[in-house]
């Protein structure tokens, strides 16, 4: 029981980071219809921020601050300089140009930083834990899940009570009829990507605190998870998102846990089983059902 | 039949003037070459049958679809090719066919989207109450989902958003399509007040030739993507067999009433 309630606890907290990048691919796509490949990347160049800080000696806590703040410039420039001039065209394209550049910073990193692995060391209290009735329980746990629920929290307030959060909702269904409401298109698109950045600053930030170092290709696998947790949720839809971020956490957790060791490098490979499986029974995903009733 | 006489001597100079618009979607032109124009304080509707390119020509004028040829000069201002939003924040309004309300949203959030782009926010809350009395269906709604009304409340709820961006000229999109009859007399007798109360200028595209001719001062016939006649409004009711026949209607179907 204590064995399940720990491993509840690590699927809280590897879901939240899926989350937290799941929903930003969301926001993204909801608005402009683009599946955004290169939004793992942000993570990398969250990493290589705070890697090129480092050597200051400054506390922790100001480095994962600049590194957000960072993640949000550099999505706000991807979107200017990569897919501002393929706004318009098909969503095949624009995939392809996010795909494209996820490849092109990959090898920039590899590159002009290095091909090999970067320590980031997280802050001296990650590590700090505590047990409560059996259950270890890391500052790393109650970090990365108080972060979430107030980003979230804090999205939802943005989306629920200000004009452009109200104007990214109503993009969501109808671009062109916000743009006759007067209000700017690319206002609407920028924020978008900032919020976006934002999510993946954060998560950035939480997930280096755990690994401490930055390779060149760790955002790859990060952003197709953030798509593959939409596919289970529902694609485009903010709460399914969410959910998708955790079900992917918690089912990666179980079967890490819990598949015989020789089969434990096929994890990766059963998670895609299940999500097939889910897709056979749900093709809209878990929250997908809402938006095939809209058409 | 008052609006006419009360409106007569009000005209006032050039709002709108469309310059031998051209629009196409690829190969198909759609509008070859429509000149009109709409005065300070006019009702102008835009008649024609399914099909003739009614749509289209408002598409042009408000950027989202970009014109193939011609211009639009609004308040002696050239807006050809202009972004939408642009155009809307020069004062042109835009209530789209079949209303496009964002229906995830509440009622009050599409009223709010529509004030967004303007900077005087006091006379912003002070029109939303003026809207919400001279639609009180919409103030008892505030809170639900705008995809949960009724085709009448949905119209009004198109046209208020439209009206919260403070525009000079408002076009509207066929505002009586998928109304009963009684709800298409009420819509109509609403954009009338518009003009008289709050000095809009309007320009309404209809197929509904009949009811729209008691609120309009003037009238263009269009056919085919290009304009085929343009009258005051009240020769064009009295000529119904005219109308008729420009206009393609079937007489039983549509009967042409004179006033």
């Amino acid at each position: 029981m204590t064995d399940f309630l720990q491993q509840v606890l690590n699927g809280l907290s590897l879901g939240s980071t899926y989350a937290l990048l799941a929903l930003g691919l969301a926001i993204v796509f909801s608005i402009m219809g683009l599946v955004n490949f290169a939004h793992g990347e942000l993570i990398t160049i969250c990493g290589y921020i705070m890697f090129g800080l480092y050597g200051l000696g400054l506390p922790w806590e100001l480095y994962a601050l600049v590194g957000i703040a960072g993640t949000v410039g550099a999505a706000l420039v991807m979107e200017r300089l990569a897919f501002r001039p393929v706004r318009h065209a098909s969503p095949l394209t624009m995939m392809l140009t996010s795909l494209g550049l996820s490849i092109l910073l990959a090898a920039a990193f590899e590159t002009f930083v290095s091909p090999r692995v970067k320590a980031v060391p997280g802050p001296d209290w990650i590590s700090t834990s505590f047990r409560v009735a059996g259950l270890r329980i890391q500052a790393e746990h109650i970090l990365t899940i108080v972060v979430t629920v107030v980003a979230v929290l804090l999205l939802l307030l943005l989306l629920k009570k200000t004009i452009i959060g109200i104007a990214m909702r109503a993009a969501a269904e109808d671009f062109n009829a916000v743009r006759l409401m007067g209000i700017r298109a690319n206002a609407v698109i920028s924020a978008a990507f900032a919020i976006s950045g934002f999510l993946a600053g954060l998560a950035a930030v939480l997930l280096l605190s755990r690994r401490g170092a930055v390779n060149p290709h760790m955002g790859m696998f990060l952003g197709i998870n953030a798509f593959v947790a939409n596919v289970i949720g529902g694609l485009g839809n903010l709460w399914g998102a969410l959910a998708g971020g955790f079900a992917l956490g918690f089912v990666e957790v179980a079967l890490r846990a819990w598949l015989p060791t020789s089969l434990s490098g096929f994890t990766t490979g059963f998670v895609f089983l299940l999500v097939g499986l889910l897709l056979i029974i749900r093709p809209g995903g878990l929250f997908g059902q809402k938006k095939a009733e809209r058409v | 039949m008052t609006q006419h006489e009360m409106t007569a001597g009000r005209e006032g100079s050039t709002l709108l003037e469309v310059r031998g618009i051209v629009t196409r979607y690829g190969l198909l032109e759609a509008v070859h070459g429509v000149s009109f124009s709409v005065a300070e304080g006019e009702i102008v509707a835009l008649l024609g049958p399914n099909g003739a390119g009614k749509s289209s020509v408002l598409g042009s004028i408000m950027g989202l679809v970009k014109p193939a040829g011609g211009g639009v000069i609004f308040a002696g201002r050239d807006i050809t090719g202009m972004e939408t939003e642009a155009i809307v924040r020069l004062g042109l309004g835009l209530v789209p066919e079949r209303r496009r309300l964002f229906t995830n949203l509440t009622v009050g959030e599409n009223l709010r989207l529509g004030a967004a782009a303007r900077k005087d926010r006091p006379q912003a809350e002070k029109d939303l109450a003026d809207l919400l009395e001279l639609f009180p269906i919409l103030s008892t709604r505030v809170d639900q989902l705008a995809g949960f009304l009724s085709g009448g409340e949905a119209q009004q709820l198109a046209i208020a958003r439209a009206i919260m961006g403070a525009p000079r000229l408002l076009l509207l999109d066929e505002p009586s399509l998928g109304l009963a009859p009684l709800l298409v007399e009420a819509v109509f007798a609403m954009i009338a007040r518009l003009r008289d109360e709050r000095g809009l200028t309007l320009l309404l595209v209809e197929q509904n030739a009949v009811q729209v001719l008691d609120i309009a001062d003037r009238a263009y016939v269009i056919r085919n993507g290009s304009i085929q006649m343009e009258a005051e409004a009240c020769e064009l009711a009295d000529e119904g067999g005219m109308l008729r026949a420009y206009l393609g209607l079937k007489e039983e179907a549509n009967p042409v009433g004179g006033p």
